[in-house]
């Protein structure tokens, strides 16, 4: 159960950190006047968000390597634990892009604007300017998005995915005690997601230097 | 110095500016005034691209600014602009608004982008709010913070977009106090303002602008005594 525990953990890791920079770039992306970069992320944001975390999941798995066996005439399979990564980042980082693009908006454009008249490129003022305050009204949503993939990666138990969840069917199967296995397995999500949103407050907290009146 | 020839700016189906020509020397200090949504803000946005203008041609030191071979960043660090919101950046102390610009963008060190932000922070007379955050500062403080991270780039022209005008009436006179330092150390200057005190007595120029046109320009005396057209003289009564 442990070990279950502990793959939970590190999916979800693996899938923010992949997810944080999928999610900046089409963030950036669906920001940017040049539609060579607006309209495939804005593609992406949209598929990825309108279908479910679950159909996702199967495609992933079954789909995209049955249709490359298909045309390669070979068998070609996936890891279910790559597959798990892979599906989870791609999910995630369309939320967080959609995170990132609220958060550099809701900048008041007159900070652009005082970067821009001092000389600054477009690239060095959202890197020294928007991202660092944007990212400080980010931190609350992203991590509700984190918590909410962390319960997600229960879905991967139906590619056979080890996690927390999966674990918890097998040993239900074997011992049939099936009430205290599935409020255990319940207990701790609840007490990984707590700690994630202790971790997010205490960081707001700490971003919130600037704000305070000295 | 500034060179505007036939300045035409839409905003959609709107034309803000209708053609505008005008130039203004070194070391001269041009006041605009004029109604809300006349078009004088647009107009001195368009004199470092914050605005792209639709046709007409702007010049800065013989360089066409909106010729796209040459590098309007470049320009940007010669063209310093104070908002009338100050716009600082309020994740950094006033010394690391002052300094950021200069170190990223013109490469200075940290010490020496300190030393010119201390310069700059006598000048306006805050030494002493070097290392708090712009919220724990006054309007008027912000606004002179705002014109010290403007001048640490060492810009040969100032642009000012109603300085003063989101500020309490009680802080006006500090900002003002602090460009009319500027002006009278040479600095080119162009300055759109509600504050005719300031541009009669600071002023070389003013022009007075209404529908996206200037309607009138002269020294002080002549605009603000001797106003030749009606549009011009129907602002001021209402104004002065």
């Amino acid at each position: 159960m442990l070990e279950g525990a502990v793959l939970t953990v590190e999916i979800t890791s693996l899938s923010v950190f992949f997810g944080i920079i999928i999610g900046l770039f089409m963030g950036l992306g669906k920001l940017s006047k040049n539609l060579f970069f607006k309209v495939p992320a804005t593609i992406y944001v949209d598929f990825i968000r309108g279908t479910p975390l679950f159909v996702q999941i199967l495609l992933f798995y079954y789909g995209i390597p049955g249709l490359i066996s298909t045309i390669t005439e070979s068998s070609f399979k996936v890891e279910a634990m790559v597959a798990a990564v892979v599906v989870c980042s791609i999910n995630s980082g369309a939320y967080v892009a959609e995170i990132f693009r609220a958060g550099i908006q809701s900048i008041e454009r007159g900070q652009m604007e005082a970067a821009r008249s001092l000389g600054m490129t477009s690239y060095q003022a959202m890197r020294y300017i928007i991202l660092p305050q944007a990212f400080k009204r980010i931190v609350p949503p992203l991590g509700n998005e984190f918590i909410v993939l962390l319960k997600d990666t229960s879905l991967l138990a139906v590619i056979g995915v080890q996690e927390l969840t999966r674990k918890g069917q097998l040993y239900v199967a074997v011992t049939f005690a099936s009430f205290p296995t599935y409020i255990g397995v319940a207990l701790v999500y609840l007490v990984m997601t707590l700690t994630i949103s202790r971790l997010v407050d205490w960081t707001e907290r700490r971003l919130g230097v600037s704000d305070r009146r000295d | 110095m500034i060179v505007v020839t036939n300045l035409v700016k839409n905003f959609g189906s709107l034309e803000v500016l209708k053609g505008i020509s005008e130039s203004v020397k070194p070391k001269e200090v041009v006041c605009i005034i004029g109604p809300s949504g006349s078009g004088k803000s647009t107009f001195l946005r368009c004199l470092n691209l914050l605005e792209t203008p639709t046709s007409g041609d702007i010049t800065i030191d013989g360089k066409s600014i909106t010729d796209p071979k040459n590098d309007i960043n470049k320009i940007r660090e010669e063209v310093g602009m104070v908002f009338q919101r100050f716009n600082l950046f309020p994740h950094m102390t006033t010394l690391q608004n002052i300094t950021l610009a200069p170190m990223k963008v013109k490469g200075l060190s940290q010490k020496e982008a300190e030393e010119r932000a201390h310069n700059l922070l006598i000048k306006v007379g805050l030494t002493d709010k070097a290392h708090v955050y712009p919220d724990s500062l006054s309007g008027g403080q912000q606004q002179r913070v705002a014109i010290a991270r403007a001048l640490a780039m060492y810009p040969k022209i100032m642009l000012f977009d109603e300085p003063t005008s989101s500020l309490d009436p009680e802080m006006v006179g500090e900002v003002l106090a602090v460009m009319k330092d500027l002006a009278g150390e040479g600095m080119t200057m162009v300055v759109v303002t509600h504050e005719m005190g300031f541009a009669r007595e600071v002023g070389d120029r003013v022009l007075f602008i209404d529908e996206g046109i200037i309607v009138e320009q002269g020294t002080p005396a002549q605009i603000f005594s001797d106003a030749q057209n009606e549009r011009t003289r129907a602002f001021l009564s209402k104004i002065l």
